[in-house]
């Protein structure tokens, strides 16, 4: 690899130049706790109808469960995915992609990359898609995906979607063998800072709280809360009293999809949810996710220009 | 004679489906061309990653004209008739000829279809090909709404022969067919264009794309057993995982890299699953040790630095995954050394097994009852059998089994082992799971077995008591494979078991006779594959049978003796006695079942079938009761030749009411006798 990156930050900054430059949105990150870059509105409701759409960004992650405290080599409960997606999906998307992992100094000629068989499906989105899972030298680097439904829509036309693991991405590329020694910005920097400096308290923190410490009767309400609010914001006339517009509270009503979402995980980390209320959840949420998207399709976001 | 190529050229399509992928290519391309009129001499199809490719040689270069003849409307019909024939027909009235027929004379029409060239056919063949491919899933792209299993990206279709090579018009949403192509997507990327097979393949080859699998799985076996043969190791054989691999490359390489001392340590099979599983590496063992200590991986490219930079990744990989192995692996030891497998069966309190069927432990403990109750029965120790169910399910908790669970019962047969636990014990935690599926062994050391049965029964009448039973395709508990599981360990085992006492015992609340009818369903899809057919279980079977080697062994003593002439014919004889007498039954309100009286016989036949009654009912009886059935069968079968006689020389229902009664009643006799041996009314045909 002669052009290395050094940090996690320049694999990161590498990522948002090379989408910009094939004509991406750079995105920020959403402003709210979701279980992965798929959630982002830019992702889950923008896939719906057949306005043409393309964006990147950096989507700060959390899956409760897969906290460690800070100590396993590979697992966080907090991490990011970097989240690309093109609608229509353009017919030279892999190549897109294969110049993405040039970008940040993969060397094609010296590399085994494989696109192996793997499905996606969110049972918590309505969504499913066809695609691969990306293998470099035999470790799983992104998904790639043609997403053919969401929140129980077709998609037309279908948007193609890149998901890459930074964290695991980074560590392969850096020669990293525990995330926590990862230099986030250039270890020449007058102030190196590791992952692990940033991250590791954080980790502890949060594995302490997600798997023994989070209040489960208030999050039980939570959700309640969050399932009612969804609906009821979805349930209101679609002529706004004070403007006498049409605004129809998708995006509103899908925060609270996405909150259920969390609070979701969160109660399965405790431990609170037993197998059979578990695929209850799921589906509870998906109905909202199906609520949201019904919703969605109707408004002018929806629709080509 | 032309020669036909064809090659569909996409984005990365799943291993698993390019074996069927390119059969039914074949199949349908070809079918269509022969139902359009075109002949072939050969054809033969291929898949590589990205593509499916289709060779047809001796094509024919187009199709016969084709002439039909249609009679018309009679020669002076109204005019309204000739004019819907002609539209009908395409004709006008001069293409008419006037024939006679039945009643005077009527219009003929002869339809001529000409043939078509080859060229047109096959670009309407390979349309609806690609239109109606049968993939296990399709999906659509970008804009449009073809279906492929991944983006189709170029068609090839080109026809050739000595004079040179045109390619097949043809246009679908937006593909253009052409006569090109390209390699490896990093070692051969331009485009080429094929005029025939011979090359196409062989430009294929330069571009670095091997097109048949076969050769693909060959190379990669060969350099595989020479680089292990090389360093005195060998390649532990893997044909399903060989021809997956092969279905991920198109130009495959072979590497070979080392296990660390720190792993050798774990069993062979956690070293295994997680290679092969999460890997698709091939395990290589030192044939000195026994042990794995190496791995085969197959890349899709010549690395310039000679693979060095993708071994490494794929040993940091590996490393990662035996990490967590190996950590797993030694906190369970930990567990097991500190509180016993025991110990670590307790958590299985916190886990449900079903809502309604309570916990693991729950279910722990009924298995436990239930294994003691059989284990007299298959020869087995009852109390090794309860010490077994209770750490059966005990690895379940461990963090191997949770990181990997399809180890689950190997995993607890090492634990078992390590805790201190007889071998049988430790091998029926393994095996109780078993049989899995058709093809699995089935236990026979009476502790697994008398645990693989009440896991299963428990299983069976816990799902039926909540009414949870399977329904058309859906089974979500696996309990067919359940049930099929019970009569294999039964018939492979010879077990004499009361299964319905069994059932009333695993739980209560379970409708015993209706799960009966369940196992006798299953009992008869095991027989039917294994050749008996289903009305011959039939006529083995009542509601009340509880013994199912029993059943087994009477079924298959009457399909063998059915395959013999007199079987098959004394079943005629059988059916043509017990008509005659329903039907008199029917007709005379009476019940002729008793006093057949040998002395009221006239015809030496009818004697002679007194006779030889007798003698059948003196073997069957105390053959039914050896579970003799094969003497019982046969001698029901000898009754063939005195029935048949019987029937050709006397008539039963004679104008003397005294010998039609005494007849009758000798009918009601056969009727007595070969049901006992089995219920013939039952079979078909």
């Amino acid at each position: 690899m002669a052009d290395r990156p050094r940090s996690f930050q320049e694999i990161i900054l590498r990522l948002q130049t090379y989408w910009s430059g094939q004509g991406c949105a750079i995105l920020q990150p959403y402003d709210m706790e979701v279980g992965a870059g798929t959630f982002h509105p830019a992702t889950t409701l923008r896939a719906l109808g057949d306005r043409a759409w393309a964006a990147a960004y950096v989507q700060p992650s959390r899956r409760p469960t897969d906290g460690r405290y800070g100590e396993n080599p590979n697992r966080l409960q907090h991490y990011y995915q970097y989240q690309v997606i093109l609608k229509p999906s353009p017919p030279d998307l892999q190549a897109l992609y294969l110049g993405s992992l040039e970008a940040i100094g993969i060397d094609m000629a010296n590399h085994d990359i494989r696109f192996v068989e793997d499905d996606w499906e969110s049972p918590t989105l309505g969504a499913w898609g066809l695609g691969w899972e990306v293998w470099c030298d035999g470790m799983e680097v992104s998904q790639f995906t043609y997403f053919q439904q969401v929140g129980g829509h077709d998609c037309h036309p279908v948007s193609g979607e890149l998901t890459y693991g930074l964290e695991r991405l980074a560590m392969y590329v850096l020669g990293a063998e525990h995330v926590m020694e990862m230099p986030f910005n250039d270890p020449q920097s007058p102030i190196p800072l590791t992952y692990g400096d940033i991250f590791r308290q954080t980790e502890e923190e949060y594995s302490r709280h997600n798997f023994d410490a989070a209040d489960t009767e208030k999050l039980l309400g939570d959700f309640e809360r969050a399932e009612a609010e969804c609906h009821a914001l979805l349930s209101l006339p679609e002529e706004d009293p004070k403007t006498g517009k049409r605004i129809v509270l998708a995006h509103p009503a899908y925060d609270q999809c996405i909150k259920a979402s969390h609070i979701f995980n969160l109660l399965d980390a405790r431990g609170v949810i037993s197998v059979t209320e578990r695929q209850a959840y799921i589906g509870r949420v998906r109905a909202l996710a199906k609520a949201c998207a019904d919703a969605f399709v109707t408004t002018d976001a929806a629709k080509a220009a | 004679m032309k020669e036909l190529l064809i090659e569909l050229f996409s984005e990365e399509i799943p291993a698993r489906m390019q074996g069927k992928a390119s059969g039914d290519l074949k199949t349908l391309v070809t079918d269509g061309l022969v139902e359009a009129g075109l002949t072939y001499a050969s054809a033969a199809a291929f898949a590589t990653p990205r593509r499916l490719a289709l060779v047809i040689e001796g094509l024919s270069e187009a199709s016969q004209e084709s002439r039909e003849e249609r009679k018309g409307p009679k020669v002076g019909a109204p005019e309204k008739a000739i004019e819907g024939f002609l539209r009908s027909t395409g004709l006008t009235m001069d293409d008419l000829q006037v024939r006679p027929d039945k009643k005077g004379e009527a219009y003929f029409a002869t339809i001529v279809t000409p043939g078509r060239g080859a060229a047109e056919i096959v670009a309407e063949v390979l349309e609806k090909t690609i239109r109606t491919f049968p993939w296990p899933k399709s999906m659509r792209w970008g804009s449009g709404s073809l279906r492929w299993v991944r983006p189709l990206h170029s068609i090839l279709c080109v026809l050739s022969d000595e004079g040179g090579a045109e390619v097949v018009p043809l246009e679908l949403d937006g593909l253009v067919a052409g006569d090109r192509t390209q390699g490896h997507r990093f070692m051969g990327p331009a485009a080429f264009s094929a005029q025939s097979f011979e090359d196409y393949e062989a430009k294929l080859k330069t571009a670095r794309v091997i097109l048949r699998p076969d050769a693909r799985a060959e190379a990669i076996w060969h350099d595989a057993t020479h680089l292990a043969f090389a360093k005195g190791l060998e390649v532990v054989e893997d044909n399903g995982l060989l021809a997956e691999v092969a279905g991920l490359v198109e130009w495959p390489v072979v590497l070979m890299g080392g296990i660390e001392d720190e792993f050798l340590g774990l069993p062979p099979e956690v070293l295994q699953t997680s290679m092969k599983e999460h890997q698709k590496f091939f395990s290589v063992k030192n044939p000195k040790t026994g042990r794995i200590e190496a791995w085969v991986t197959v890349a899709n490219i010549e690395a310039e630095d000679g693979g060095a930079a993708i071994l490494a990744g794929n040993s940091r990989v590996l490393r990662a995954r035996l990490s967590d192995a190996k950590f797993f692996w030694d906190n369970d030891l930990r567990e097991i050394r500190d509180r016993g497998l025991a110990g670590m069966a307790e958590g299985l309190a916190n886990v449900t097994f079903q809502s309604k069927l309570g916990s693991q432990a729950d279910r722990v403990a009924r298995i436990e009852a239930l294994a003691r109750l059989i284990a007299p029965m298959v020869g087995a120790e009852a109390e090794q059998a309860a010490e077994a169910a209770r750490i059966a399910k005990a690895d379940l908790r461990s963090e191997m089994v949770g990181e990997f669970p399809e180890l689950q019962g190997l995993m607890g047969r090492y634990y078992a082992a390590e805790g201190g636990h007889a071998p049988e014990v430790a091998a029926a935690v393994q095996e109780h799971y078993a049989p899995l599926g058709p093809s699995d062994d089935v236990p026979t050391a009476p502790v697994s077995v008398a645990l693989a049965l009440a896991d299963k029964l428990d299983t069976l009448a816990g799902f039926w008591a909540i009414d949870e039973k399977p329904t058309g395709s859906k089974d979500p508990f696996a309990l067919r494979r359940a049930a099929l599981g019970v009569i294999r360990l039964i018939l492979a085992n010879d077990l004499r078991l009361p299964l319905d006492e069994l059932i009333g015992q695993a739980n209560r609340g379970a409708d015993m006779a209706d799960l009966m009818r369940f196992f006798h369903e299953r009992l008869k899809v095991h027989l039917r594959d294994a050749g008996v057919p289903h009305d011959v279980i039939d006529a083995c079977l009542t509601k009340e049978s509880a013994d199912l080697a029993l059943v087994t062994a009477r079924a298959k003593a009457l399909a063998d003796v059915l395959k013999t002439d007199d079987g098959e014919n004394l079943v005629q004889g059988f059916k043509r006695a017990n008509n005659i007498l329903s039907q008199a039954e029917a007709a005379d309100g009476v019940e002729y079942s008793f006093g057949a009286d040998p002395k009221f016989a006239e015809e030496a036949e009818e004697k002679a079938l007194f006779a030889a009654l007798d003698a059948a009912e003196a073997k069957i009886t105390p053959a039914l009761e050896a579970e003799d059935y094969a003497a019982a069968m046969s001698a029901m079968a000898a009754l063939r030749a005195p029935i048949d006689a019987f029937f050709e020389a006397v008539q039963v229902n004679a104008d003397n009411q005294l010998l039609r009664r005494n007849r009758l009643n000798l009918l009601s006799r056969i009727r007595s006798v070969c049901l006992a041996a089995a219920d013939l009314t039952r079979l078909e045909g």
